[in-house]
């Protein structure tokens, strides 16, 4: 999981996180147009989608950017839905405050788990994070008061955004604003990753004894950073509450954390655009197969994880990198 | 008191299937340093053999546990060959997490489509099934049998492990495999030959243990945690930590079943956090 750090500019001259931010914006006009025009009766799928991309955002920059073995990410996203559920039902019911909220209890939640998590690395490290996502799960189950236990918290009924746009039933507003808010935290992601911080969490990533040397103190850091990422699993977590109305075990579930693995695996750890990649293809694909046949899915999906470790340990998204990377160098001959 | 006996009773049944399963995983963790998630997953394919040999090809029962045993390995030694082979000690953590999460998918999926997703019965030969009394209150005879088997399996570890040449070589590689492939042990063999063994220990406590753990497809996801937790507790490739921590285990979880059931297994997964938090290297794990 090494790689050299990319210098901050391009040959041409425009910075880098221009490039980013300009890519980001592009990427939601274009996802907007493909939704709304051509996917009119698939919106609910789509917001869906959003809401687990940023579950895998979050796990990319505790895993691909600071090394962090987890699997127990769900706690993060589904502790943030229900606090987000919870605060609607209480009477909060502006979409922005219920968010505010998601990223909160996102983000509280992260660094508890971050104090757990990071303490160690390796296999104690692996196990922590299970226990923790186990523990989230069978609290969810058992405090049936706050979160509805096997029935699910139902009853989330978020007043209309900016008092303008009710959430409709056939998902209109719910997808606009998933992915207005995924590219904000897309944007403000692609500039985070590259700050100081970001890059001394490359540095422990890559050699934490060395980064220690130096005088950098890893275990705040690595709980600062899993804060940031409890923060946008906790956009994630409010993003499916507000949208669903509904939020269910499977949120905090040890499936969620392993399948957002999955994803973050397919389309690349280690790089933004690669976990946004990876969440979108593997549910677009999950939709049509995981649909015809549950138990040939979980068949395909173990395929193309012993596939990838073998032929493509830096995921999907590298390859495709790759293969644009040496049209474009070819191109001037 | 009687309650107390009876939590001990079934907490050591539990804990000596948890041990039999787990103590594969730990010599193989030790040993070639694979963190293996689809440890579950082979002890589900023991449980299916026996199973299919029981109730299909009506077979008996130490004839059916035999099969599911050699079964069990002949089936995976070409997985260790193809897979296993790559990610033995030097691969990262991360690599290995996902090849063997990715491995316990693909067996979940085919033991769906070849037995359906209902749970599969190991019936037990009629000595077993019944009920014994044991002065205070009567148990499961089976009980008895897993406790057996699980004090065998630590007496014939130990004496492999300590007193056989084979042992000798292995711990020599736990030590130090490249000065113990310098001295001519030929450590690929001695892997597989340690692979082949975790395997049968995880068939064989997959089939004693399947009244406790039923077979299912979903066993291999469900308990696999289980028994890497109990690895991590007892501390990697140390036979003693995997008794320990299975029996402190077994009892954290059925302490919690009979005192607070509606908690499921949060009082588990809590003793778990605290004692590795505390022993990150295992209760009895060599330090780094």
């Amino acid at each position: 999981m090494s790689g050299a750090i990319k210098k901050g500019k391009s040959p041409s001259g425009t910075p880098d996180w221009i490039k980013g931010e300009a890519a980001a914006l592009a990427l939601m006009a274009a996802s907007a147009v493909v939704g709304y025009g051509f996917f009119p009766d698939d919106l609910g799928l789509l917001t869906r989608i959003i809401a687990i991309a940023c579950l895998v955002l979050s796990l990319d920059l505790v895993m691909g950017y600071c090394g962090v073995i987890t699997l127990g990410q769900a706690a993060l996203y589904g502790t943030s839905a229900y606090a987000v559920g919870n605060a609607c039902i209480a009477g909060v019911t502006d979409p922005i405050a219920l968010l505010a909220v998601g990223i909160v209890a996102g983000a509280l939640t992260g660094v508890v788990s971050g104090v757990l998590i990071t303490r160690f690395s390796g296999l104690p490290q692996l196990v922590i994070s299970i226990a923790f996502g186990q523990l989230v799960a069978a609290l969810a189950n058992k405090l049936s008061a706050f979160t509805g236990g096997s029935d699910g918290l139902s009853g989330i009924a978020p007043s209309a955004l900016f008092g303008v746009f009710d959430f409709d039933l056939v998902g209109n507003t719910s997808f606009g604003f998933s992915l207005a808010v995924l590219t904000i935290v897309m944007m403000l992601l692609l500039r985070f990753v590259r700050s100081p911080f970001g890059l001394m969490c490359r540095g422990i990533r890559d050699d934490a004894l060395r980064a220690r040397m130096i005088g950098t103190s890893v275990y705040p850091r690595l709980i600062a950073m899993y804060a940031v990422s409890g923060a946008v699993a906790g956009v994630g977590g409010a993003l499916s509450a507000i949208n669903v109305g509904v939020v269910g075990l499977d949120s905090v579930s040890f499936e969620l954390s392993a399948e957002a693995l999955v994803m973050l695996v397919v389309g690349g750890a280690g790089s933004l655009w690669g976990a946004l990649f990876g969440a979108v293809l593997f549910q677009i694909f999950q939709h049509i197969v995981g649909a015809a046949s549950p138990f040939q899915w979980m068949t395909i999906v173990g395929l193309v994880l012993v596939a990838i470790t073998l032929f493509a340990p830096k995921g999907i998204y590298s390859v495709v990198r790759r293969g644009v990377g040496i049209r474009r160098w070819q191109a001037p001959s | 008191m009687t309650t107390l006996l009876s939590i001990a009773i079934d907490a050591l049944a539990f804990g000596m299937v948890l041990f039999i399963i787990s103590v594969g995983l730990s010599v193989m963790m030790g040993l070639v340093r694979v963190v293996n998630l689809a440890h579950g997953a082979f002890a589900m394919i023991g449980g299916y053999i026996a199973s299919t040999m029981l109730v299909d090809a009506g077979a008996g029962f130490a004839l059916s546990l035999l099969v599911a045993v050699l079964g069990t390995i002949a089936i995976l030694m070409p997985v260790e060959y193809l897979l296993y082979r790559r990610i033995y000690r030097n691969a990262d953590a991360f690599t290995q997490i996902l090849m063997t999460i990715g491995l316990t998918f693909l067996i979940i999926g085919i033991a769906n489509t070849a037995f359906g997703p209902t749970s599969k019965p190991i019936p037990l030969p009629s000595a077993l099934s019944g009920p014994l009394d044991i002065g205070f209150r009567s148990v499961p005879a089976h009980y008895l049998l897993v406790i057996g088997c699980g004090a065998l399996t630590a007496l014939a570890l130990w004496f492999i492990l300590e007193k056989t040449q084979f042992g000798t070589r292995i711990r020599a590689s736990v030590d130090n495999a490249a000065m113990a492939e310098a001295l001519g042990i030929r450590t690929e063999i001695l892997y597989a030959a340690a692979f082949a063994l975790a395997v049968g220990l995880a068939a064989l406590g997959g089939v004693l243990g399947a009244q406790l753990l039923p077979i299912e497809p979903y066993y291999a996801l469900r308990y696999m945690v289980v028994f890497l937790v109990v690895v991590s507790v007892g501390g990697a490739g140390s036979i003693l930590g995997a008794i320990a921590a299975s029996l402190i285990l077994g009892l954290a979880s059925t302490l919690g079943k009979y005192l607070a059931p509606e908690y499921g297994d949060f009082f588990f997964y809590l003793t778990v956090i605290i004692v590795v938090f505390i022993f990150p290297h295992g209760l009895l794990g060599a330090k780094e």
